[in-house]
């Protein structure tokens, strides 16, 4: 059975899983804070946060469904270091819990981590539950 | 010297949890150095018995068919260390497994008293994903690593594993 959560009850779990994974302060996880630049994130940290997500919510989350990196293995979404149209269409779908409004800009492949704030994960729980 | 920091498995069962114990000797390299004239188990050492046990228990869970290489120290805390004589337990459990990866949670004892723990988190490397120059075959469960493995339980339990 899924279990209410309000967002802020959300926010205080996933601050809780990023001050675990990463080895952060509380006053570090701020909702625009980036897990690669601002926290640190390497990429097995990013399986962590996962794992202790499912724990933490009970829920399972798929290869790809969170973080789809083989959206950027694809050579077809990517030309000269920019995300394709068709590349750029794909993340979107795939990650309607981040915030493209600055990335749209300037889709530079190295960008993509930078997607990946608190915010994003929060969101990404918040529908993961609410579809629950 | 093998690289084998755990000497027997007590308790195994498949996908879920396994206890190893590890005998302290004073014959082991480690205690020439470490520390000159005090003779102490290396945590280090201490995080490679768990992570033996751990990384035998994922890779068991999956038929041995991946490599399973240590990612990260989740956490790994000590209130006591071992000296020659002692014997270190490590109790391991399997949190969460996928094709990717595994998460596990650990207790580390000493002559039965809980000492502290261990959480770790290993990467399945396997051919498909060898792009890094890493070798095609299983490195980490190699021929010899099987067949010790086999010996171990072959010794235990004579008329179960012959068969």
């Amino acid at each position: 059975m899924a279990t209410t959560f309000t967002r802020d009850e959300v926010y205080g779990r996933v601050e809780e899983v990023l001050i675990e994974a990463l080895g952060v302060d509380s006053d570090e996880v701020t909702t625009d804070a980036t897990l690669t630049t601002d926290l640190g994130a390497e990429s097995i940290d990013f399986l962590d946060i996962v794992f202790r997500l499912e724990q933490t919510f009970g829920i399972k989350i798929a290869k790809g469904e969170l973080f789809p990196d083989d959206i950027l293995n694809d050579p077809d979404n990517i030309e000269g270091g920019l995300m394709t149209q068709k590349g750029l269409e794909q993340l979107k779908n795939s990650l309607p819990h981040a915030d493209f409004t600055d990335f749209e800009k300037e889709p530079t492949v190295s960008k993509v981590p930078e997607l990946f704030t608190v915010n994003t994960i929060v969101n990404y729980v918040e529908r993961k539950l609410q579809a629950a | 010297m093998r690289w084998i920091w755990i000497d027997r498995f007590t308790e195994f069962v498949s996908g879920s949890h396994g206890t190893a114990i590890k005998n302290v000797t004073l014959a082991e390299e480690q205690f020439v150095g470490h520390l000159p004239g005090y003779p102490v188990m290396p945590p280090s050492l201490v995080i490679e018995g768990m992570a033996q046990t751990a990384g035998i228990l994922v890779g068991e869970a999956r038929g041995f068919k991946e490599n399973v290489i240590l990612a990260k120290i989740r956490a790994a805390r000590f209130s006591d260390y071992a000296v020659p004589g002692d014997q270190l337990r490590y109790e391991a459990r399997i949190d969460s497994i996928d094709e990717r990866a595994a998460a596990t949670t650990g207790e580390v004892f000493l002559n039965d008293r809980s000492i502290g723990s261990v959480n770790l988190m290993f990467s399945h490397v396997n051919q498909s994903s060898s792009a890094a120059g890493l070798p095609t075959h299983n490195f980490v469960f190699t021929e010899q690593f099987m067949r010790l493995f086999e010996a171990i339980q072959r010794a235990r339990d004579p008329e179960t594993s012959e068969s």
